[in-house]
Order: structure tokens, then C-alpha cells, then sequence
């Protein structure tokens, strides 16, 4: 088969059954890496989740812009993150749909109702798994297991400063990406 | 035309600038969605955040697609997720070209780790706006710390509840107790009437 049909046959399959995303596209990308080790190795997609984390985007993006420019060059990268994408836009089309008729209904209301608290729950879950890589040093706690190793000062003197800049009547005005941009030449200078 | 262009530029600014993905890129969504334009509200952007994730795909792509099409139907839809994609796949594309060990390198490393914290400080900021709009009594506290707890506590416990199941069951449970809330209302007033 067409190797460009192919992949994004693939990464369509990943988009439309990793649900939440992020990091439950995990298991389908290695199921990839199984079936097609021409494609990428499971130690790409180790290498994929460390570029992840320092580039803009998803891992699943990522991964299928990735994977598609190793198989069939620059086609193949566009082709196979587009193909990621389609399943979400078309099932959000149609549920979007169902919620702007049913928007007032004492069901979906309802559903809401319990859907907010997770939503933010959720939410607080990704912060503190920020927090346990940029806050924490479980490495060098486990080493010396003294306590003063367990957090990271200077990562936690920097988010005690962010905190309440953007707090501030004036700086919280700033755009997020100029907090962004000095958090990188903090983390540079003063090696994090 | 001008609208569409529009949504696919402001969308490409936010893929360019979105660390982390998902409830990472939230912040960044207050910011260019509500403030700036006026496109939508904070609490409606944490709705499409809660269907976003118990729906197939990608959060982020999600979240995008409902803004689109609210925007401009099915093609403000395809806008909004054209041009979230165009900054990841320029980059990794790059990326994967050139800097083959471009995590590896010392200078990305620490200005990552300084990244991270300020993703953090940022997704601290979201929860404390969105509290008020969404932990609106016991119920939904009790349902916060009981959804918190178990992500947490996940990889400590024999099983693992994938959060896809956690956040349907919350709707659920959402669901029932207003239902059952309603029902007492209506009885009230009944017995009020009487």
C-alpha cells in the first residue's frame, strides 16, 4: 500500500482512539513502533517525549510530524499530523452541534455540573505533574536522602517570584509568553 | 475570508507558543481568546476543556475545534486546527532534520527547566480563577478531591483508573445528583402548595 495512505491511516487510528490525548497517545505510538519498526523504534519515541517537553505542542503532534518526515520527508510529516487531527475536528463538529441545541437542557446542564470540578481537577493534576519535574528533585533526594535535596530552590524561588508578579495589578497584564520567555533565560543563567 | 484568516493566525501564534499542550495551553487561551478578542468566555472554555477530554483526539485539538467552529462553522473549524498545527510541525520538522539530539543539549535543557516552572505558576493562576465558576458547593468539592485523589494516587494504587473513566463518571454523577436535586425541588414546592 501507498506508504503516505498508510501512515496516516496509522496516526488517524491514534487520533480517533487516544482519548484526552497527551500522554494516552503513548500506547499507540509504540504499537506503531512495533508494527512498523522501519517507521520508528520505541527508543524515538523516549527521544519524542524528552523533544516534547522542550518544543511547542503535543507529544502526539509531535510524534506524527516526527514520525511521517522519517518515513516519507516533509509530505509525510504534514500528511500524518493532519490525519491526527481529522477524527478530533469531526467528532468535535458534531458534538458541538448537539451542545449549542442542548445547551439549556436540564441534562447536559447537569452533566456539566459534575464535568466542572473534574475539568479543573484535571487541571490540577497537570500542574503538580509540572511541579514533581520542575519543583522537586526526586534523583537527588533518593542520593543523599537529606531533605533540603528533596526541592529544587532555585525552580521554587523563580515560581514564588512568577506567582505573584502575575498577581500584580500591572504585570498581570503582561502576555503569558513574556513570563515564558524570561522563565528560559532564568533557567539559563542561573543553570536550573 | 478575514475571519478565517484571522482564527488560523491567532491559532498559529498559540501553537508556537504553547509549551506542554493540553490544560498547559489554557492560560494562553484566557489571553487570546477571552481578553484580547472577546471570542469566548473563561467558563465556556472550561466546558469545552471537560467534553474535550472525554472525547477522541487530542485535547488541544479539541479545544481549538470547538472555538473554530463557533467561530465560523466547519470552516473556522479547519482554520483553528490548520494553524495550531503549523507551528509544531515547523519545528519538529526542523527538528528532526537538523538537531537530532536537540533535547541533549545543555543550553535547551536549563531553559526548559526554567520553562516548566513558569507552565506551572501558570496552570496554578487557571485553577484559582476557574474555582469559584465551577466548585459551586459541597457536591462538586467533594467531587474535585475525589477526582484529584485518584489521578494522584494512581500510580500508587494495584489498578489504574484511566482518566478518560474518571471524568465520564463525574458527568455521570453530575447528572444523576441534579436530577435527584430537581426532583426534590419540584416535591417541595408540591408539598408547599398543598
Amino acid at each position: 500500500m501507498n506508504i503516505l495512505l498508510n501512515l496516516m491511516l496509522e496516526f488517524g487510528k491514534t487520533g480517533l482512539f487516544s482519548i484526552g490525548g497527551g500522554l494516552a497517545t503513548l500506547p499507540f505510538l509504540y504499537e506503531i513502533a512495533a508494527n512498523h519498526p522501519d517507521w520508528f523504534t520505541a527508543a524515538d519515541v523516549a527521544d519524542m517525549i524528552a523533544i516534547s517537553e522542550s518544543t511547542p505542542g503535543a507529544i502526539g503532534i509531535n510524534m506524527s510530524t516526527y514520525a511521517g518526515f522519517k518515513t516519507a520527508g516533509v509530505p509525510g510529516g504534514i500528511l500524518a499530523t493532519i490525519a491526527l487531527a481529522i477524527p478530533s475536528v469531526v467528532i468535535i463538529l458534531i458534538v458541538a452541534r448537539f451542545l449549542n441545541r442542548f445547551r439549556s437542557s436540564k441534562l447536559v446542564e447537569g452533566a456539566l455540573y459534575g464535568l466542572r470540578p473534574a475539568s479543573i481537577a484535571m487541571i490540577t493534576v497537570a500542574g503538580l505533574n509540572v511541579a514533581k519535574v520542575s519543583l522537586v528533585n526526586l534523583a537527588a533526594f533518593e542520593a543523599t536522602h537529606a531533605f533540603g535535596d528533596l526541592f529544587a530552590w532555585k525552580a521554587i524561588a523563580l515560581g514564588v517570584v512568577l506567582f505573584l508578579a502575575q498577581r500584580h495589578k500591572k504585570l498581570k497584564k503582561w502576555h503569558p509568553a513574556i513570563f515564558i520567555a524570561i522563565s528560559a533565560v532564568v533557567g539559563i543563567v542561573f543553570k536550573f | 475570508m478575514k475571519d478565517l484568516l484571522d482564527l488560523y493566525l491567532v491559532y498559529m501564534k498559540i501553537g508556537f507558543i504553547n509549551f506542554g499542550g493540553g490544560y498547559a495551553m489554557l492560560p494562553l487561551l484566557e489571553r487570546e481568546l477571552v481578553t484580547k478578542r472577546g471570542w469566548t468566555t473563561m467558563d465556556e472554555l472550561r466546558d469545552y476543556f471537560a467534553i474535550g477530554q472525554c472525547t477522541p483526539g487530542l485535547i488541544a485539538l479539541n479545544v481549538s475545534t470547538f472555538i473554530g467552529s463557533k467561530r465560523k462553522g466547519v470552516p473556522g473549524a479547519l482554520a483553528a486546527m490548520l494553524g495550531f498545527l503549523t507551528g509544531p510541525i515547523a519545528i519538529i520538522l526542523v527538528i528532526a532534520a537538523f538537531l537530532q539530539n536537540f533535547a541533549s543539549i545543555e543550553i535547551v535543557q536549563h531553559a526548559f527547566a526554567g520553562i516548566r516552572v513558569c507552565v506551572c505558576v501558570l496552570i496554578v493562576q487557571a485553577v484559582i480563577r476557574l474555582w469559584k465558576s465551577s466548585v459551586v458547593d459541597v457536591i462538586t468539592f467533594a467531587l474535585y478531591i475525589i477526582i484529584l485523589a485518584l489521578s494522584v494516587c494512581s500510580t500508587f494504587l494495584p489498578f489504574k483508573v484511566p482518566t478518560v473513566v474518571l471524568v465520564i463518571s463525574a458527568g455521570v454523577a453530575g447528572l444523576l445528583i441534579s436530577l435527584w436535586k430537581n426532583r426534590k425541588n419540584a416535591e417541595a414546592q408540591k408539598g408547599g402548595d398543598a
